[in-house]
């Protein structure tokens, strides 16, 4: 996973609240075996609109989506955050994101980051008023910083520590093998198995 | 000190806990799918591993395949692939697996518990959102994403935060016409879809203990479309008569009786959150919008976005017309529908089909419209034969349909046209959920038979 410390880039304002994954990658993009070639099916129904926010010029390079409220919600497909990602996305900001998504995206690398109502709206109306305004993102910080205004976000050390390392969570947890093996010693005899087939 | 029921199974799968780390919890129970999994499977392959408990894992095929003709190889190229694909990864990795033409293939939420493998108080995940159904055991189960599922197959764990918890009391007695699918309609249109985040709902009240499993499960299926992390009611006789005798119910019953008896919240646990709802005052309810939470009784009219003061809701409420093409003020039993279809994680299981048989009985569905039958799992469509369901449903018109997924998401053949509207008795209205450009109203079978009859929205009392 590569690493997140900091990021600047421009921002995209999606004025849309309780986006769905069904809309970030409709359910015929599921078929791919991949991770990767999701970028086209992004919003998929909403870009055959011509003034869908990603279709504007003014936008197409940014790297920082602005988003409404529940973002993410609905289906547990990551190939969410793979499409998101693939298009170029490194951080998506909203006042709250729906839990299955959001663990998605920290696994993945996708910073997902929780600002108050407020501050979604005052950057909406930042990047429509400068659609090339530098939005930096630090991780290190904790911050979202443009046009000298700077607000801080939450995120728990934990994952801050292993997205800035890049860590992959398994690779970590297989560390912890001898307490896993300890556990299954003394796990219940009761519990179903699924083979051998009954 | 006193423990919820989410909490004491939590408790009991930490397999390790650190500070300022999540925990690391144990999972008893792997289901998988085609359509999740394939990326995990590669990411494995990629760093050399194995699948640690391939005893623990079950998979099997139902987003894909195609609910006629299920002998013919799957038609559309792209689907074929990721089940071979699946197929593949699962005898590579000495996996069971359930595929098409199969007696145990079917959604994987029906798949579980009709195998008794879901059992009370297990940690249980899917790459599936809907994995909240297996909660209606008394198991804590969530859907996760793909990298957990590779995490899972790898290891039996995921590190995960502890959920903080809502109970959801329904006190009182439903009245006649109104189902689980009522119940959950209702409470999700009350907390809304973000309404239950980070929590796990746990169901309570004598109208949740007078639900058969069939029921729990459908109101424990939609905990996700209020954003919860999981669902969960705790087990009593009524979970312990749907397990006894199915292939994977404990050999020694009794023993596993016992441990299942205490998985009870304590009577004086602390809920981070309390409702109560009233039983008496639920009736069928229908979505008019495009997330599960912009619901209402039938009995009511598609609601007047100008009226609502919320900035936020009222464009979404806006929006949701437009793409509905609905018009506000028009009542909801107004409302002409194209496609009736049952079935799903939701509602595709015995008593689903049974349901909206009794009011198909005899009766032919309107010539305005088509209907779908399709059973959860190819169990249920046999059993649903031996009780003569399907000659019910032929009679009156429908179509009687292989098991599958089928026409509650558009990744198989069966799908909405674009404008067309349904009367659907599964858990997602999502624009273009069904097919693209396609309207869904999310109903419960009852509502689903009577709206098969009319031609509009309607409920059973309306015959
Ligand atoms: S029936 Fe629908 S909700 Fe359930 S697993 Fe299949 S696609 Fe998902």
């Amino acid at each position: 996973m590569e690493k997140f410390i900091t990021h600047t880039g421009t921002g995209v304002p999606l004025r849309r609240s309780n986006v769905d994954t069904d809309q970030i990658i409709p359910a015929l993009w599921l078929k791919l075996v991949t991770r990767t070639g999701y970028e086209d099916g992004l919003f998929g129904a909403w870009r055959k609109d011509p003034e869908f926010v990603l279709n504007k010029d003014e936008y197409k390079k940014g790297t920082i989506l602005i988003a409404g409220l529940d973002f993410g919600t609905g289906s547990s497909r990551e190939h969410a955050v793979w499409a998101l990602q693939n298009y170029g996305f490194r951080v998506v900001i909203s006042p709250r994101f729906a839990d299955i998504f959001r663990g998605n995206s920290l696994k993945a690398g996708l910073l997902t980051v929780i600002l108050p109502q407020e501050q979604v709206e005052a950057l909406w109306a930042a990047v429509e008023a400068n659609p090339n305004l530098e939005i930096t993102v630090s991780l290190e910080n904790r911050s979202v910083s443009y046009d000298g205004v700077s607000v801080g976000f939450e995120l728990d050390d934990y994952t801050r520590w292993r997205l800035m390392e890049g860590l992959d969570d398994i690779g970590l947890t297989l560390k912890q093998t001898e307490s896993i093996d300890e556990y299954e010693m003394k796990r219940s005899p009761l519990k179903p198995a699924t083979l051998p087939a009954r | 000190m006193a423990k919820t029921l989410a909490e004491k199974i939590w408790q009991e799968h930490i397999v390790r806990t650190a500070a300022g780390e999540p925990d690391l919890i144990y999972i008893d129970l792997h289901l998988i799918h085609e359509v999740t999994s394939a990326q995990a499977f590669d990411g494995l392959r990629l760093a050399g591993r194995k699948v640690r408990r391939p005893d623990l894992t079950i998979a099997t095929e139902d987003h894909n395949t195609p609910t006629q003709n299920i002998d013919k190889p799957i038609a559309d190229p792209v689907s074929k692939l990721q089940i071979d694909t699946l197929r593949n990864n699962c005898a590579e990795f000495g996996l069971r697996i359930h595929s098409l033409g199969d007696i145990d293939q079917g959604i994987v939420h029906v798949v579980g518990p009709q195998l008794g493998l879901t059992q009370p108080g297990m940690t249980i995940v899917c790459g599936d959102s809907h994995t909240s159904t297996h909660g209606a055991f008394g198991a804590l189960a969530f859907g996760i994403g793909t990298s957990q599922v590779e995490h899972v197959l790898a290891t039996q764990t995921l590190p995960l935060d502890p959920p903080k918890t809502m109970a959801i009391n329904v006190e009182g007695t439903l009245q006649p016409g109104v189902s689980a699918k009522d119940i959950i309609l209702a409470i999700i249109a009350q907390i809304g879809t973000g309404g239950g985040q980070g929590y796990v709902l746990e169901y309570r009240g004598s109208a949740i203990r007078a639900l058969s499993m069939e029921g729990r499960m459908t109101v424990c299926n939609m905990s996700i479309e209020a954003g919860a992390r999981a669902g969960l009611i705790a087990p009593d006789q009524t979970t312990f008569d749907y397990i006894r005798g199915r292939a994977h119910a404990p050999e020694d019953f009794d023993a596993a009786l016992a441990y299942w008896s205490t998985l009870q919240s304590d009577t004086d646990a602390k809920f981070d959150v309390e409702i109560t709802i009233d039983a008496e005052t639920l009736a069928p309810f229908v979505t008019w919008g495009t997330n599960p939470a912009q619901g209402l009784p039938l009995t009511g009219a598609v609601p007047d976005p100008s009226l609502i003061a919320d900035a936020e809701e009222r464009g979404a409420a806006e929006r949701a017309l437009e793409y509905m093409d609905l018009k506000a003020g028009t009542p909801l039993k107004k409302i002409a529908i194209d496609t009736v279809f049952l079935g799903s994680c939701t509602n595709g299981r015995i008593e689903d089909l049974r349901t909206a048989a009794t009011i198909l009985n005899g009766k032919k569905i309107s010539s305005s419209l088509r209907m779908l039958v399709v059973p959860g799992s190819a169990r249920v469509r046999l059993q649903a034969e031996a009780e003569g369901l399907d000659k019910v449903f032929i009679e009156a018109g429908a179509e009687w349909r292989n098991a599958g997924c089928s026409m509650c998401l558009g990744m198989n053949p069966d799908q909405l046209a674009p404008g067309e509207r349904s009367a659907s008795t599964s858990n997602r209205n999502f624009e273009g959920r069904q097919g693209k450009g396609g309207r869904t109203h999310l109903v419960s079978p009852l509502v689903a038979a009577a709206t098969a009859i009319r031609g509009t929205l309607s409920s059973p009392a309306d015959l």
